[in-house]
């Protein structure tokens, strides 16, 4: 390949996701209500999904705190929502993600393998815990009530977190620390020989992905109106964003992307349809992922590329 | 005086209950290398069959454990045999399968939760079969608690003797130190996991069907005792049965310590040791 057809490939992936990005913008204005509170729900599982892809793909730490930081952000958001502007409640729910993640970073990711996996779920837990504990003991009631705002405002900052997380995820992913972080996931031992200081460079990436889960946390609070520990911390908010991943895909950015927007609202459809059956379906659908997508959505389209063109090779 | 007896008593009592949950876990886990979220839903089969059996055709749940165990053990060798068994062939290293594993086992998970919230409810459910008070040395205590920790600790005891006289219980061993080379001496590594798998999950019904007997039941209770099961195996170390039982009886004093203190915060110490754990001494009591 020479280097004026990548960089023209470049160019196209940069207008491709500007339109995209305007056509996004445009839909509160095309649409009616209902599209934009179903676009604005897959945008805050593909912030999630993609968050957790930054750490846990190159790495191969299977993170079940997602939860945590998506609990913190509403947390933050329910607690200063009603004292500060929602630009900067936004941010303060991404920084509180931040701090925790540095502080749950720095004293596990010595964890290897399944521990840590272990370690992140039960970290939900104790949040959860502790929160309903505080709640009941000192305010004496659970959950917390927020002010609404407008759908239009929620899309749109969501529309920017996604915009702004995808950047740096790219950042990331074209840059060494990238290429450092895919050697850790590789041999973590050789890493730290070849001089990449593997537990800063895990710790930081760990934390720069828990902000965007923070601040979806914390406007997804507003979207909600009331929240309470269990609503904050639900330990599905931890699987959902793997299983996205896993579904779309973890080897290129596109495939968490694609995974997390097909699963979603698939899964608006199964709440909607059959509210009954919806676990038993989410299951399913699962374990069918896990044992004949083990590459996802992205594996399976790329499989249909290349016996495509293996075809066109044959007729000519 | 009798207040620390009865505590601690009561501690020994919820002890002996998840000792026998972890046992399972740490069977599945140790020797099939999958951390089986789904633990907690044959728990609660276990208990919601138990209960069934005893409202609607009267039939004493200490005897059915005669439905309960095979049932439960069938159902999770049939699962290891066709799920897990193709995992294993599938995904190309160790640390995958275990993460694979684990997923799947999320997926059980939901999928069994499901069906039993069609059949059985939501609503929670309880019935009374030998509450008598007891007064043991001045502490005063439920007989069916006695009668739980008896089965706990008979059923511990005879999985003890099985994994270590039989020949069987030789190959569970082999194929929990070295799968490969247990194979290579002969060992049928996919019966020796299923096997495994089965009886964890037979284990779990049987605690369930004792769980019935001392608290309220219902079809969301399995996630608390997975989690309570995963916590007691790494307190005791992953694979090791008396680990299991020496955590398990640590965890239910601990519990029934802080309950006497304030009950809204015995899940919090649980957590709270579980985390501090992992962090000290990840390997647990008797981990090697």
């Amino acid at each position: 390949m020479n280097p004026a057809r990548v960089d023209l490939r470049k160019a196209w992936i940069a207008v491709l996701g500007l339109v995209v990005v305007l056509l996004l913008a445009a839909v509160p204005y095309a649409l009616p209500g209902y599209t934009v509170v179903l676009v604005y729900t897959i945008l805050m599982y593909i912030i999630l999904t993609v968050s957790w892809v930054i750490f846990s793909a190159p790495t191969g730490y299977i993170s079940l705190a997602p939860a945590a930081f998506f609990g913190v952000g509403v947390y933050a958001s329910a607690v200063l929502g009603m004292k500060l502007p929602l630009p900067v409640v936004i941010c303060l729910g991404g920084l509180a993600s931040f701090c925790l993640a540095l502080l749950v970073g720095a004293l596990t990711l010595r964890l290897t393998g399944i521990y840590f996996s272990i370690f992140t779920f039960g970290l939900v837990e104790l949040i959860k815990h502790s929160v309903l504990w505080y709640e009941l003991k000192f305010t004496g009631t659970r959950g917390r009530f927020l002010i609404p705002v407008g759908n239009n405002t929620i899309y749109y900052v969501m529309l920017a977190i996604l915009v702004t997380l995808l950047v740096t995820a790219y950042l990331i992913r074209r840059s060494r620390y990238g290429l450092a972080l895919q050697s850790i996931g590789e041999d973590e031992e050789a890493a730290a020989h070849t001089g990449v200081n593997v537990t800063l460079l895990k710790v930081i990436t760990f934390a720069v992905s828990a902000v965007f889960m923070g601040a979806a946390g914390a406007i997804w609070a507003i979207r909600l109106t009331y929240i309470d520990p269990y609503i904050a911390f639900d330990p599905l908010n931890s699987f959902t964003p793997v299983l996205m991943a896993i579904f779309g895909g973890t080897g290129q950015l596109c495939g968490p992307i694609l995974g997390a927007t097909v699963f979603s609202y698939v899964r608006e459809i199964l709440i909607t349809k059959f509210p009954y059956y919806y676990m038993l379906l989410m299951g399913i659908m699962l374990l069918a992922v896990i044992l004949y997508l083990p590459n996802g959505l992205v594996g399976l389209i790329q499989q249909w590329q290349k016996r495509a063109s293996e075809g066109q090779h044959v007729d000519t | 005086m009798v207040t620390i007896l009865n505590i601690l008593i009561a501690g020994l009592l919820l002890g002996g209950l998840y000792a026998l949950i972890a046992v399972g876990l740490s069977l599945q886990y140790g020797v099939a290398r999958v951390l089986n979220i789904s633990h907690g839903e044959f728990i609660m089969l276990g208990a919601l069959i138990a209960w069934t059996s005893y409202t609607v055709f009267g039939l004493n749940p200490l005897a059915s454990i005669a439905i309960i165990g095979p049932l439960t053990f069938i159902l999770g060798f049939i699962i290891h045999r066709t799920l897990f068994k193709r995992l294993l062939t599938t995904s190309g290293s160790p640390g995958v399968f275990e993460s694979n594993s684990m997923l799947a086992s999320f997926a059980i998970y939901f999928i069994i939760q499901n069906i039993a919230s069609i059949i059985w409810g939501t609503e929670t459910r309880g019935y009374s079969y030998l509450r008598v008070p007891l007064k043991v040395t001045g502490a005063v205590l439920g007989a069916n608690r006695l009668v739980t920790l008896g089965f706990a600790l008979a059923i511990g005891l005879t999985f003890y003797l099985f994994v270590t006289s039989t020949r069987t219980g030789k190959a569970i061993r082999a194929a929990a130190q070295d799968p490969a080379t247990a194979g290579l001496m002969g060992v049928n590594i996919d019966r020796v996991l299923a096997l495994c798998f089965g009886l964890g999950a037979a284990m779990a019904g049987i605690a369930g069907m004792l769980i019935s007997m001392c608290y309220p039941v219902r079809t969301v209770m399995g996630l608390e005792y997975t989690i309570i099961a995963i916590i007691v195996v790494v307190l005791g170390g992953l694979g090791s049965i008396p680990g299991s039982f020496i955590g398990g009886f640590i965890l239910g004093i601990i519990g029934s310590v802080v309950t006497h203190i304030d009950p809204g915060l015995s899940l919090v110490a649980y957590y709270l040791i579980f985390v501090l754990l992992l962090l000290v001494r990840p390997t647990g009591i008797m981990g090697r």
